[in-house]
């Protein structure tokens, strides 16, 4: 097991590495991508091109230049942004991620416990009308765009019923570090992860519903009852046991994906200061340092949480484990 | 064998509602158990055994099944009893075998906790003593080295040494009845000898019933006291294993007798084949459900169903109604089906 978690260690590595070569040359050496003229101004001449080239080291080979730009961004971490040359990229970002962080794994858990109860139910109760009750209500979840279900939720909580005893409790947009303030921390997100965790909780109540049902049939779980357990015990012990397999591989694609940069739109809608919304300002003026910076770091919390997945699927499943 | 029959079976019938029709898997079935017997039941595939042993078991858990007829278990109806009356039973009174080792264990568990979870659910067993059983359990079957091999997983193991986690795991509890479910029908040849013997000496052993289902008639003969004879969804013959193997009096029987390859025999040019196919269970042939691919069917066989019953000298039920003159007359000119 454990020159397995190294062996996928080492992958994860090489895995970074390939994604800061491939990003680096997307976002400097793309023809018709020239970071020197989007610095220079507006109709610059070629001197001024030549100068700010040589400046921002933009005129040396393309190795140096790699060689410098992961410098800067691992081992100096002074990065500084194109667009506001006082902003450092790296302590940016990592000032962005616990809020990024508070956000996804609020959702995470929500998303998780509540899907799991669904499947389950509805899963139990096939045959029943409560299973396609269950089940469109998780396809509703699915339709609804996470932007639009954002500002809803901000109409009603911000504005339109704000001033009502439901929602007065509700503070404005933004976001308090839970080191400051938990309960304020709390208030600030308790929205945000409900509306995050929609989407993600009518899919893994359906994945998990057909997953139930598929391995319900196999041998084993008859094996089960023909031990003389108990329908409970069959249930969570067999069933669920065998069906959660591909759940855990789904979720830490999408917790990935979201730590990521992915909870994106819900950062912008509701103003929380993470990786997503720093990403967003900076996809809109090209800035890009910040978004080669935000997207590596992306792409390593995905590998990473690829990396866990794997590690949890071999735990989950004796049979993937190396002999 | 005094007294009443350890498991009786009085008139079971399964059927199936399905969009294209009722489909009669189990048709009337009637058969007992004695203890410290073994009770083959042959027929081929869709000849409605599986279904009995699951009715049995109470495992048809399908929504669309019906069943009628009792089957009584040391003087109790397991059909009447609730699904938590039977977790009682299953398991603990009467276990079961199924045909794939390779499929019938759970992949995520060890194999000595899948016996443990079974002896901890009915003998209210310590994990330090169920752990004990276990071990002693994997000896008894033939596992080598149990000690090493309990806590591996099932995928370690080799089809064989999988039925004998099976066998090691019904017999946990020291069942009444064993229900073999075709233990052998995945295993390869020497496996197969391997195993059944391993069922017949812990049969002995453990002085429990074994209820041996099977296709093969090979098998039967080899282990089992007395056996019935299953055609779409009924016995059509029942009795005492020498009896009915010497003197064999319908002609399905006649049939997978005469589709067996034997060593001790001159060779013949083919394996004789019953020609056809089984009935569809949603409809049945009028009368005799054989009929249509029994070669000695007359007038009778179309207009009436043969009951079970004591036909023939040797005293073994049948459900052919040919008379036994007839029967040994038909027998004897067809020279494969001796």
């Amino acid at each position: 097991m454990l020159t397995f978690v190294i062996r996928r260690m080492i992958a994860t590595v090489f895995v970074v590495f390939t994604i800061t070569v491939l990003v680096f040359l997307i976002f400097f050496h793309t023809p018709g991508v020239d970071p020197a003229r989007k610095l220079a101004g507006r109709n610059p001449s070629p001197e001024t091109i030549k100068a700010i080239k040589h400046q921002y080291g933009l005129d040396r080979p393309l190795p140096v230049q790699y060689v410098i730009l992961m410098e800067k961004l691992f081992i100096t971490r002074d990065l500084t942004s194109y667009s506001n040359q006082g902003q450092k990229v790296v302590p940016e970002i990592v000032a962005a991620t616990p809020v990024t962080l508070s956000l996804v794994l609020g959702a995470a858990v929500i998303w998780v416990v509540v899907s799991i109860i669904m499947g389950v139910a509805a899963a139990v109760l096939r045959g029943t009308i409560f299973d396609p009750m269950l089940m469109v209500l998780a396809l509703i979840g699915i339709s609804m765009p996470v932007f639009w279900l954002g500002e809803m939720a901000n109409l009603i909580t911000q504005d339109r019923y704000h001033d009502t005893f439901l929602f007065s409790w509700v503070p404005p947009l933004g976001y308090t570090p839970l080191t400051q303030d938990p309960v304020m921390w709390f208030k600030h997100l308790v929205i945000p992860w409900l509306v995050l965790s929609v989407l993600y909780i009518g899919l893994y109540a359906r994945v998990l519903r057909a997953d139930l049902l598929e391995t319900e049939n196999e041998d084993y779980v008859r094996t089960a009852r023909a031990k003389g357990l108990s329908e409970r015990r069959v249930l969570l012990r067999h069933t669920l046991r065998t069906s959660m397999i591909s759940f855990v591989s789904l979720f830490g694609l999408d917790f990935g994906v979201l730590v990521g940069g992915g909870a994106l739109l819900v950062e912008v809608v509701f103003g929380l200061p993470g990786v997503g919304l720093l990403t967003y300002q900076s996809l809109i003026s090209l800035d890009l340092p910040v978004i080669m910076a935000t997207v590596i770091y992306g792409a390593i919390f995905i590998v990473i949480a690829n990396a866990v997945v794997d590690v949890g699927y071999a735990w989950l499943d004796p049979r993937v484990r190396p002999a | 064998m005094s007294g009443a029959p350890l498991l009786e079976v009085r008139d079971l019938s399964v059927s199936f509602r399905t969009q294209d029709g009722t489909v009669h898997a189990v048709d009337g079935v009637s058969f007992t158990v004695n203890r410290g017997e073994v009770l083959g039941i042959v027929g081929e595939s869709g000849s409605g055994k599986s279904v009995t042993a699951m009715t049995l078991m109470r495992l048809v858990l399908d929504q669309n099944a019906v069943f009628s007829g009792e089957v009584l278990f040391k003087g109790r109806d397991l059909m009447q009893l609730s699904q938590g009356d039977m977790l009682q039973v299953r398991g603990k009174q009467i276990s079961m075998i199924f045909q794939d080792p390779m499929t019938s264990l759970n992949p995520v568990y060890r194999v000595g906790w899948q016996i443990d979870e079974q002896l901890r659910a009915h003998e209210g067993l310590s994990a330090k003593q169920a752990r004990r059983r276990t071990l002693e359990l994997l000896g008894a079957v033939g596992i080598p080295n149990p000690e090493a091999r309990i806590d591996d997983y099932p995928h370690q193991f080799s089809g064989g040494m999988r039925q004998r986690v099976m066998i090691a795991m019904g017999l946990s509890c020291n069942p009444d009845v064993l229900i073999a479910d075709e233990p052998t029908t995945a295993l390869d040849v020497t496996i197969q000898a391997q195993i059944l013997e391993l069922i017949g000496n812990l049969q002995r052993e453990f002085d429990s019933a074994v209820v041996l289902i099977t296709h093969d008639l090979g098998v039967v003969a080899e282990v089992a006291d007395r056996v019935a004879v299953m055609y779409a969804g009924r016995i059509v013959e029942y009795g005492e294993v020498g009896e009915l193997f010497r003197g064999p009096q319908h002609p399905y029987t006649w049939g997978l007798l005469g589709s067996i390859s034997r060593l001790d025999r001159p060779r013949q040019r083919r394996l004789a084949a019953i020609s056809g196919q089984p009935p569809s269970l949603i409809s049945l042939p009028a009368g005799c459900s054989f009929r249509p691919r029994c070669p000695f069917a007359f007038d009778r066989c179309r207009a009436e169903r043969p009951a079970l019953e004591a036909r023939s000298r040797s005293g073994h039920l049948d459900a052919c109604l040919l008379s036994p003159d007839q029967k040994q007359a038909r027998r004897a000119a067809t020279p494969e089906a001796s």
